[in-house]
């Protein structure tokens, strides 16, 4: 069963929706007990980095979540939920993250006036560019596009953790990013269309194959 | 090398007790049909997002739309943005947990501006869409409006788009009432006047009559999305055919 985390803070009513509509069995729990016995953890986010970190340590969900990517769980967070799994965000001040992947979230650069470019939050639809495999991505094709509403992109210190990136102002955003078990998206799966439904029923299939057969005995 | 995300199409859904409604100018509200029916034809059709604003919100200060875009958000996988009657923090908490992933706040931001902040500050810039009702009153020059286009604000529209963005704005709905439902085409010097004052993404509404005036405002404005209600509604083009008309025009879009 794939654990919902809700701290208050996400669309997690959209979120429930979209796994239901792609037959993946979950539960949306703000209780760290039952984060522990999940076989798959998705941590959703709407909001200011430091207001949902705090959130988090006030519920014990922090070390929860922690815990279980230490043990192999597949770990995804979506938009504010993947720049949590960073070290910190300057988002209203420095801001300790989880530190479950290392690196820092900071502000997307504006760029010229005058010039066209992107502009702040970046809001819409984009391709984007693959950097390195992921059974998540298996089935993107260069045509799909992926929803995206946000301000702030992780800077991963090891570039080997970009799994896709997106052309912002000059710089190539990191939009989606891995280390083991633990995955992040900035775009939204669950409010990208069919395409967003494929990779989360990708993920899920990811859960179930992990998931040890301890119901047999 | 940077690109511009290809611009948005939104469907624009006025709700007015349990029907989608649409009217001219603001005024003379008639019933288009069920919104459940109307966003499952426009998620199938391949629509970029959705908004929903409660026309009678705040003239009963209440919000009764909430469980309708609760059934929409069931199978309808696209960002919805919800509007009228949210007039606090706890407001917007009650429209998120019921599938709204933004909201769009006008008559109570007019009335106490710093609830743009609040708003960002618990739920970040990204979620706030301030949305204006803007009354043209001379060249060069517009009123907001509030209360869904009935009430005479005396703020001037392009002070007001610069304070809500200084405020925490994400984004700007910006509707011309004097266009809205007249199928005359977007008020273009509106738009443009607004685009020069904000860098915050731009959405335009109010006038769309035909595919070539969604192309018009995108080619001569540089705004970032456009909010359709009448030219979809009364099927005078599918989501896809808008889109088509539009690739065809040369510019960008998601099919």
């Amino acid at each position: 069963m794939i654990a919902i985390v809700n701290y208050g803070r996400g669309n997690i009513f959209s979120l429930a929706r979209a796994l239901e509509h792609v037959g993946a069995d979950h539960f949306v729990t703000e209780d760290p007990e039952r984060i522990s016995t999940a076989s798959g953890i998705v941590l959703p986010g709407v909001g200011a980095f430091r207001d949902a970190m705090d959130r988090l340590r006030e519920r014990s969900l922090g070390d929860a979540i922690k815990l279980a990517a230490s043990r192999g769980v597949p770990l995804l967070g979506i938009c504010l939920g993947m720049q949590i799994l960073f070290d910190r965000s300057t988002e209203f001040g420095d801001s300790p993250g989880l530190g479950l992947i290392s690196g820092t979230v900071d502000r997307l650069p504006k760029g010229e006036a005058g010039a066209p470019r992107v502009r702040i939050p970046n809001v819409g639809w984009r391709h984007v560019a693959l950097r390195k495999s992921h059974p998540m991505t298996a089935d993107l094709a260069p045509e799909d596009m992926l929803y995206f509403v946000h301000s702030y992109v992780p800077y991963p210190e090891d570039p080997r953790h970009i799994l896709a990136v997106l052309p912002v102002n000059g710089m190539e955003a990191a939009v989606m990013v891995g280390q083991g078990n633990v995955v992040g998206c900035q775009f939204h799966p669950e409010k990208s269309g069919p395409v967003g439904l494929r990779l989360l029923g990708a993920f899920a299939r990811e859960v179930k194959a992990r998931q040890p057969a301890r119901r047999t005995a | 090398m940077s690109k511009t995300p290809p611009p948005r199409l939104i469907s624009r859904l006025d709700i007015k007790g349990r029907n989608v409604v649409k009217g001219i100018q603001f005024e003379g509200l008639r019933v288009v049909g069920d919104p459940g029916v109307l966003t499952k034809r426009y998620y199938e059709q391949g629509i970029d997002e959705i908004l929903y604003i409660d026309t009678v919100a705040s003239l009963y200060g209440r919000n009764n739309i909430l469980s309708m875009v609760e059934k929409a958000a069931e199978s309808t996988f696209v960002p919805m943005t919800v509007g009228g009657g949210l007039r606090s923090v706890e407001d917007i908490v009650a429209a998120l947990n019921h599938g709204a992933d933004k909201v769009a706040i006008n008559t109570a931001a007019v009335a106490r501006p710093e609830l743009i902040r609040e708003a960002a500050e618990a739920f970040g810039s990204q979620c706030v869409v301030v949305s204006v009702e803007a009354k043209r009153r001379g060249p060069g020059q517009w009123e907001a409006f509030t209360d869904n286009g009935r009430e005479a604000s005396g703020v001037d529209v392009l002070e007001w788009v610069a304070k809500a963005e200084a405020l925490g704005a994400g984004e700007l709905l910006i509707s011309s009432v004097d266009q809205d439902g007249t199928c005359r085409g977007f008020d273009i010097d509106l738009l443009r006047e607004v685009r020069a004052r904000v860098e915050i993404p731009v959405i335009a509404s109010g006038g769309a009559g035909e595919a070539a005036h969604v192309v018009t405002v995108l080619r001569d404005t540089e705004i970032d999305a456009v909010a359709c209600g009448h030219i979809l509604h009364f099927e005078k083009h599918s989501v896809a055919g808008l889109k088509q008309e539009m690739r065809a025009s040369g510019l960008e879009v998601r099919l």
